[in-house]
């Protein structure tokens, strides 16, 4: 076995192939970061060797915190110059060292030769200066164009990128443009001058399903047609594995493994990356089975394990971890920093599995619904801006389901779809405009206050950001402690002390945690303390609001399983609100497929993902990537095309007429009613 | 847009009404009248008739409804009575302070946004360096120091060094602009000095706040000069919040300035504020209050209406 030193130019060798004698694009070589922060120096960024050629697509995934985002900060010289800093390595690009040139000639290269697209596309516009001027800047500061021509190839550009009506879109505002078409404008800013090189960090992350696989198809669709190589940063493994030729793992500031895309799904040849895999809910797979998951966290990196990185955490660790692995050449033409590397790819050590498989699903019962929402509509009046125009925005129009005991429904469809509104409503968060909400056979709407107050016990909330809905200022025991105390259901302070520690140990938390605030605890273990919280009210229901959308794959696979575990042990049911399909797939018995405040479509989760009847249930899943490169790469170019309605002037007739490839004449003339077109599978389509 | 101005016009009209049934009543809870005052005032023995007729002249004694009747139906027409010590039209009273009080505070203004925002912007693009530091001592002695000492810090100075005196009485601009500059300067920058430290620190803060927005990293990503990025994309976002304050400001130097009047010598809006207080003045007292409060209001709409004009999300939502 081979053994290369990670100062060599290591990645280039292998990926380019045929070429390597041909200089790459970008060589990063042994690459070293550091932040002063309070808490230390914080080491970000380790040793990171790669390269990348023209035209080449390169993924860099990893967990959040093991140093994507300040990898590619690095190469484009923009790290907060009062903290960060690069400490050793080369960042050699077109044969310059990116790290000795100065200011102004580091300046020239960025938005010319080396353009950055950034993941929040709410907030990286300048809110106050016009679209067209933002898109202009570079053609006028690096091409010299004039205003005539400079505007002429912004509407070229934006036309490229697929926003209609240009010109006259050039002289409005960043507000005036959805998410989705923020996204195309920052394409349009990066593909300005021609670069050699985009760096799009976590490109889609804010967007939707359907606007994600519209905006990659056409980055991957532009870099092809103009070479242009593309470093692409995410966590989304579906991604990778449809647009990269080449895949970087990243863990906690060091390069995991690195290798063609087939290899690194087909062939992992580090634990870390067999992890990962492993832990993700897959859409194209019968869910059920209980997800395999990487146990832990990942390590703080002011103070990271001496040896290797992942030994705290990896199941296949030896007495010879304890130093530091060195990168290794794999069988399958990549790197992988993995002492037991050539035991992995002889197969002689297999991965092992999670404790016993916890078996089937909760049973449920199938005679009464606990809750049975019938007719729910939600409008909200607006006033739209300066005039005080009012405005209606139909939130909810007339959606029905019911949620059996011991059962998890799923609820998806993309932002604004009205998801989260029909949470709140269940919640008696919001007054619902008309409708009925019945839970455990009692009208919640026409409830009396005793009988609410005993209902808002039973029915919880788990919400995203397990950040914001914590108190800050409320240590952990506090927060779970406190409806112990509000709803008397322990008395005296040793047994709600006793029932804290308890809960804790329930969400998997040592009870020593219960001391700590907020803001001392990671992601995943703030949404743990979120669940316990919730189950300290001994509920019957919980409303899962994206409970999992924030957090790392390993992280989220641990939530999940602790979600199906309570459920079985408690027989809770769920209402689970979510955009990711393939987590809904995995996690739902039944799933409701929503679109701009409507119901679409309801199934058993199976025959939704295996047979899907509704048009836009079609579209929604084939918009979703796989992690499996094969299937990806098959796969013909993405169908839908379009932007949501605003929902304050929903189409008439069937609202998904506008971006129905079936749509016709007929569709515009009623709203197609939900009807049963198998046993137990609805669909409110006229041609489904 | 237009529409928008009319209608926060038209929605003045009910604040300030809001104020003057305020004003008129809270006055009348204050015991005594400017007839004891002016009559009595210096222990004068003055018959308990010769008060009444007075009182009768000024209509003091008319029932306080019927009084309340008068001034709004004054106020409605545009007629604010007449000073009940001097017997002028309070608009007249009026008129002449404010044109003093109204150059000084627009004079302030221009010299404190002159140097506020360059001062604001240097000390957030060389933060924790010396020019920071030495721009948050000058920042901190302008909030620290009571405008009326530092006034008459300038006036000694000017005193010592030129032997100038404030002169006795007010020459206005149109009549001599330079006698009027030279009188009026020393107050302006007296109190511009604090002015300036108050907008200085906000364009500060706005501007380091900004410089964390991930628009400024897109632009630096874009490759636009340092230059432009501060200029273009990070100062038009950061005046944003200063022009609030700069409007809470101008409306403060209107009616304000009482002590730094009196050191300068000038007879302004604050001076005649005072006088009017001691005198039991009301119908002046009113109009002043009146007058304040207009301009708070107005100024408060300029600025609403800046905004919208320097941000889109504000014009076209
Ligand atoms: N400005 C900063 N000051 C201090 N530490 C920082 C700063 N920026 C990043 N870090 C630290 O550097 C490490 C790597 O961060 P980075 O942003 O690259 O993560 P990432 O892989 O992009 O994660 P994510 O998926 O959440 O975007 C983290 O530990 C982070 O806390
Ligand atoms: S070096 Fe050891 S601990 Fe690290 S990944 Fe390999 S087997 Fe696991
Ligand atoms: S009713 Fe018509 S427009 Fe609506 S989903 Fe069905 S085919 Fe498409
Ligand atoms: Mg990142």
């Amino acid at each position: 076995m081979l053994d290369v030193q990670p100062t060599h130019d290591a990645g280039g060798a292998h990926a380019a192939g045929p070429d390597g004698d041909r200089q790459p694009l970008l060589a990063v070589e042994d690459l070293h970061v550091e932040f002063s922060t309070d808490a230390g120096t914080v080491r970000a960024v380790e040793g990171l060797s790669f390269s990348v050629d023209r035209g080449e697509v390169v993924a860099i995934v990893g967990e959040s915190g093991s140093g994507k985002s300040v990898t590619a900060l690095s190469i484009m010289r923009l790290l907060p110059a009062r903290s960060g800093r690069v400490t050793r390595g080369r960042i050699a690009f077109d044969g310059r060292n990116l790290l000795d040139l100065d200011g102004e000639q580091m300046r020239q290269i960025r938005g010319r030769d080396i353009s950055m697209i950034f993941q929040e596309p709410m907030t990286s516009l300048n809110p106050i200066l016009q679209i067209g001027l933002q898109i202009m800047e570079p053609l006028q500061i690096h091409l010299g164009l004039d205003e005539a021509q400079a505007r002429a190839r912004a509407v070229e550009l934006m036309r490229l990128v697929g926003i209609p009506d240009a010109e006259r879109r050039l002289g409005q505002y960043p507000h005036q443009f959805s998410g989705g078409m923020r996204q195309r404008v920052m394409i349009a800013i990066g593909l300005a001058c021609n670069p050699k090189l985009i760096i799009a960090d976590e490109p889609t992350t804010a967007l939707d399903v359907t606007i994600q696989a519209q905006i990659l198809e056409l980055m991957k669709d532009l870099s092809r047609k103009l070479d242009i190589a593309l470093i692409v940063i995410t966590h989304n493994l579906g991604i990778v594995a449809r647009y990269a030729d080449r895949v970087i793992v990243l863990y906690a500031a060091r390069m995991a493994e690195q290798g063609p895309a087939e290899a690194i799904f087909h062939r992992p040849r580090h634990p870390y990356t067999m992890g990962l895999l492993r832990s993700v809910p897959r859409i194209d797979r019968p869910g059920g089975a209980r997800l395999e998951t990487i146990e832990g966290l990942p390590p703080s990196l002011a103070a990271p394990p001496s040896g290797c990185r992942f030994a705290p955490r990896c199941p296949y660790r030896i007495a010879g971890c304890d130093a530091q692995p060195p990168l290794v050449a794999t069988d399958t033409g990549g790197l992988s920093a993995c002492v037991r590397t050539a035991e992995i790819a002889a197969g002689s050590i297999a991965w092992a599995r999670a404790a016993a498989d916890a078996g089937a699903k909760a049973q449920v019962a199938a005679d009464q619904p606990l809750l049975s929402v019938r007719g729910l509509t939600k409008h909200f009046v607006v006033s739209t801006g300066l005039l005080g125009r009012a405005g209606r925005v139909r939130a909810v129009e007339d959606v029905s389901f019911d949620v059996r005991p011991g059962e998890t429904l799923g609820l998806v469809g993309e932002s604004g779809c009205g998801k989260t509104t029909v949470g709140r409503l269940i919640l008696r968060l919001e007054e619902p405009t008309s409708g009925a909400i019945r839970f455990e056979g009692r009208d919640l709407l026409r409830a009396s206050e005793g009988e609410l107050a005993a209902m808002r016990r039973k029915v919880q909330v788990i919400f995203q950001d397990p950040y914001s809905s914590l108190n800050p200022r409320m240590t952990v025991g506090q927060i779970v402690g406190e409806p112990l105390r509000v709803y008397d259901l322990a008395q005296g302070d040793a047994a709600v002390r006793a029932r804290v520690g308890d809960l804790l140990g329930q969400v998997g938390l040592r009870a020593e945690m219960a001391v700590r605030y907020p803001h001392q605890l990671s992601g995943g273990q703030r949404q743990r303390v979120g669940i316990a919280r919730a189950l300290a009210m001994e509920p019957s229901f919980i409303v899962c609001d994206e409970a999992v959308s924030a957090l790392d794959v390993s992280i989220q696979g641990q939530i999940i399983n602790l979600l199906e575990d309570l459920q079985r042990a408690h027989g809770l049911s769920y209402l689970f609100i979510a955009h990711d399909l393939a987590v809904v797939r995995h996690i739902s018995m039944r799933v409701v497929v929503m679109y701009l405040g409507r119901v679409m479509e309801v199934a058993d989760r199976d025959a939704l993902y295996r047979e899907p009847l509704h048009p836009y249930t079609k579209l929604l899943l084939d918009a979703a990537p796989v992690p499996d490169p094969t299937v990806e790469k098959a796969r013909a170019p993405r169908l839908i095309t379009g932007e949501l309605p605003s929902p304050l002037a929903p189409p008439e007739g069937c609202v998904f007429h506008t971006r129905c490839p079936l749509a016709g004449p007929e569709c515009r003339q009623a709203v197609p009613p939900l009807r049963e077109a198998k046993p137990g599978h609805h669909v409110a389509c006229v041609k489904a | 847009m237009l529409a928008y101005a009319a209608k926060r016009i038209l929605l003045m009209i009910p604040t300030l009404l809001g104020v003057a049934v305020l004003v008129f009543f809270m006055l009348r809870v204050v015991p005594g009248d400017v007839v004891e005052v002016k009559l009595r005032g210096d222990g004068g023995n003055v018959s308990q008739e010769t008060i009444e007729m007075e009182r009768r002249r000024l209509g003091l004694d008319k029932p306080l409804l019927a009084q309340f009747g008068d001034w709004m139906v004054g106020l409605v027409t545009l007629d604010f009575g007449k000073s009940m010590w001097t017997d002028r039209p309070v608009v007249e009273e009026i008129g002449t302070r404010l044109e003093l009080s109204l150059q000084v505070a627009i004079m302030a203004t221009i010299i404190a946004v002159l140097i506020a925002v360059p001062l604001g912007t240097f000390a957030a693009l060389m933060r924790d360096t010396w020019v920071d530091y030495l721009a948050r001592i000058v920042t901190i002695g302008g909030l620290a120091i009571p405008s009326f000492w530092f006034g008459m810090l300038v006036m000694l100075t000017l005193l010592g060094l030129f032997n100038w005196l404030p002169p006795i009485t007010f020459t206005p601009l149109h009549v001599d602009p330079w006698t009027n500059l030279v009188q009026l300067i020393w107050p302006a920058m007296a109190v511009g000095y604090r002015y300036c430290a108050v907008v200085a620190r906000m364009v500060r803060s706005s501007l380091l706040e900004v410089f964390n927005e991930d628009y400024i990293r897109t632009a630096r990503a874009k490759g636009v000069y340092e230059k432009l990025v501060i200029v273009r994309h990070a100062l038009r976002n950061a005046l944003l919040p200063a022009i609030t304050v700069i409007g809470l400001e101008f409306a403060f130097l209107i009616g304000g300035l009482v002590v730094t009047e009196q050191v300068f010598n000038l007879n302004g809006i604050g001076v005649l504020f005072v006088q009017s207080v001691s005198r039991n003045d009301f119908t002046l007292l009113q109009g002043l209050v009146m007058l304040v409060a207009a301009f708070y209001v107005v100024i408060n709409l300029a600025v609403d209406l800046l905004y919208a004009v320097f941000d889109p999300r504000i014009r076209y939502r």
